[in-house]
């Protein structure tokens, strides 16, 4: 992929989640903070779909930016061919699993599995 | 990196005393941007812990939920804060916006780009970013 | 190695005096460099290079340096003046505000000896972007109309045409200190230049080139190259608004 391409990402995904994770920390202060932590609260956040949609959608939007922005940090700390790709792979690997980790919480505990 | 190139190194990209107040907005960019990043790869197990039922969540709660913990929290607050706000500045920036026209320079050549608005955009950042975080301390210790 | 000697010639009653501390490294034979240290008069107008080729007259011939011009055309005495990059020929030292004044090589080029730099990656990262105008026709040939510019067209780069080629931007630069394959505010500021001259058609050529994982994404507008900019060149804006026509900005 060109780099122009990757940080076009880069700067869509910061966009997006800013805008869903304000909703996110909105929906903490609405109710109370520490009510809004409590467990029945939590998962009746979980079960709603729409927001556990929004929820799906924050984790991938912050995961490639936030791994993007690793990768691109260690790009420039060092170089070489090999840790250039070693980085690249590394970070998107991490990426994936940070997804898959995440989704695995989000639709178990939608579907009743918590 | 090989002593030959005569690198400034990472003690020197991450000095923020001699370029301006631009300078510091990059450095806390960067770390404001990794501290975000391990917290958010935190939280993701933090929530994790609900697959292990209530008893299971409360005991991760009450965990975290310390003096030391809320401390964490308002200074993840504050680098959200700071990170979205200098973000949106820097990817203006980016994309030209704001950087000054080219023009005949003059001397002593003050550069059009290192602008009040630029500058305006970074102390807002970090004002914002501090208002963030006694908000947050007020709200998790005013309970 | 350290020393302190002092220069005693003629002055007028108004010299005063500071000390230069000059980093001494010939990477043929020393582990790493340090710091002689020479007592030098100066006036209000003495610049930092006069009080160095003082230095070579009087005390070390042998300290290396190189300049030309004195007069912040040729780009040649860069170096790190007080911690920050500066040319020496255009630094007067009653500026500096301070009674020792440091000299060292520009940080992120190869150190030749003491004071003197290699600028060959700084030429070759300048020769990539093409730095000439691109179009299949030419003015050369007879018939043909030269090519008319306005004065607003050539308001658009005639500021970036201005660099040296000094390498202090490079020098300033963060992503620089540590990313030996970045391109460098010095170029990517010479691509603009070319891309916003109108008679240039070389855009997308050029932009293929710096659209790369060292190229001119790496560049986070911290601005420093800006800062130290001796001819009011301003690389950071020039890099920002080409990456505008990456990012669909500017058309």
């Amino acid at each position: 992929m060109r780099e122009s391409t990757i940080m076009k990402i880069h700067y869509g995904t910061a966009l997006a989640a800013v805008a869903l994770v304000a909703v996110h920390i909105l929906m903490r202060l609405t109710m109370g903070y520490a009510e809004s932590l409590e467990y029945e609260n939590v998962l009746a956040n979980y079960k709603f779909v729409p927001y556990a949609i929004m929820l799906e959608l924050i984790l991938v939007l912050l995961a490639v930016h936030g791994f993007n922005g690793l990768r691109v940090i260690l790009l420039e700390l060092k170089q070489g061919r090999l840790y250039e790709k070693a980085v690249s792979y590394g970070c998107l690997v991490a990426m994936i699993g940070l997804i898959a980790y995440g989704s695995r919480t989000i639709i178990m505990t939608n579907m009743g599995m918590a | 990196m090989s002593k030959d190139e005569h690198r400034e190194g990472i003690g020197g990209m991450i000095n923020p005393r001699r370029y301006g107040i631009e300078r510091v907005a990059y450095l806390l960019m960067r770390l404001s941007g990794l501290g975000l990043l391990a917290y958010f790869i935190g939280h993701i197990y933090e929530t994790s812990n609900i697959l292990r039922g209530q008893v299971g969540w409360n005991e991760f709660m009450e965990m975290i939920s310390t003096t030391e913990g809320h401390i964490i929290m308002s200074i993840v607050i504050a680098m959200c804060v700071f990170h979205t706000v200098n973000g949106v500045r820097v990817m203006l920036g980016h994309g030209g916006v704001g950087v000054g026209k080219p023009t005949r320079p003059d001397y002593p050549y003050d550069p059009a780009s290192q602008n009040y608005r630029h500058k305006i955009g970074i102390y807002s950042a970090m004002v914002l970013a501090a208002v963030a975080m006694m908000y947050g301390l007020a709200v998790m210790f005013g309970e | 190695m350290a020393q302190v000697s002092s220069i005693s010639n003629e002055q007028s009653p108004t010299a005063k005096s500071i000390i230069l501390k000059i980093s001494r490294y010939n990477p043929e034979h020393d582990e790493s460099s340090q710091f002689m240290e020479f007592n030098v008069k100066y006036e209000k107008w003495t610049t930092v290079l006069e009080a160095i080729l003082d230095v070579k007259k009087h005390y070390d011939h042998s300290v290396a340096v190189r300049y030309s011009c004195r007069q912040a055309t040729c780009g040649s005495c860069g170096m790190i003046i007080n911690g920050k990059p500066r040319l020496a020929c255009f630094t007067k030292i009653s500026e500096l505000d301070s009674n020792v004044v440091t000299v060292e090589p520009m940080n992120n080029f190869p150190v030749i000896r003491d004071l003197a730099v290699k600028f060959e990656k700084l030429f070759d990262t300048h020769q990539k972007i093409k730095p000439y105008l691109i179009r299949d026709d030419t003015e050369l040939i007879s018939d043909e109309k030269e090519f008319l510019q306005t004065p607003e067209e050539v308001e658009q780069y005639i500021q970036f045409a201005n660099c040296i080629k000094c390498g202090l931007c490079n020098s300033a630069c963060p992503t620089m200190a540590t990313d030996s394959s970045f391109v460098g505010p010095q170029a990517l500021a010479q691509a603009y230049r070319y891309v916003a001259d109108s008679r240039d058609k070389g855009k997308d050529s050029r932009l293929k080139i710096i659209d790369d994982s060292h190229g001119i994404w790496r560049c986070h507008f911290a601005g420093s190259c800006s800062q130290v900019c001796p001819k009011g060149v301003d690389p950071a804006m020039g890099i920002q608004l080409l990456r505008g026509y990456m990012l669909g900005f500017r058309s």
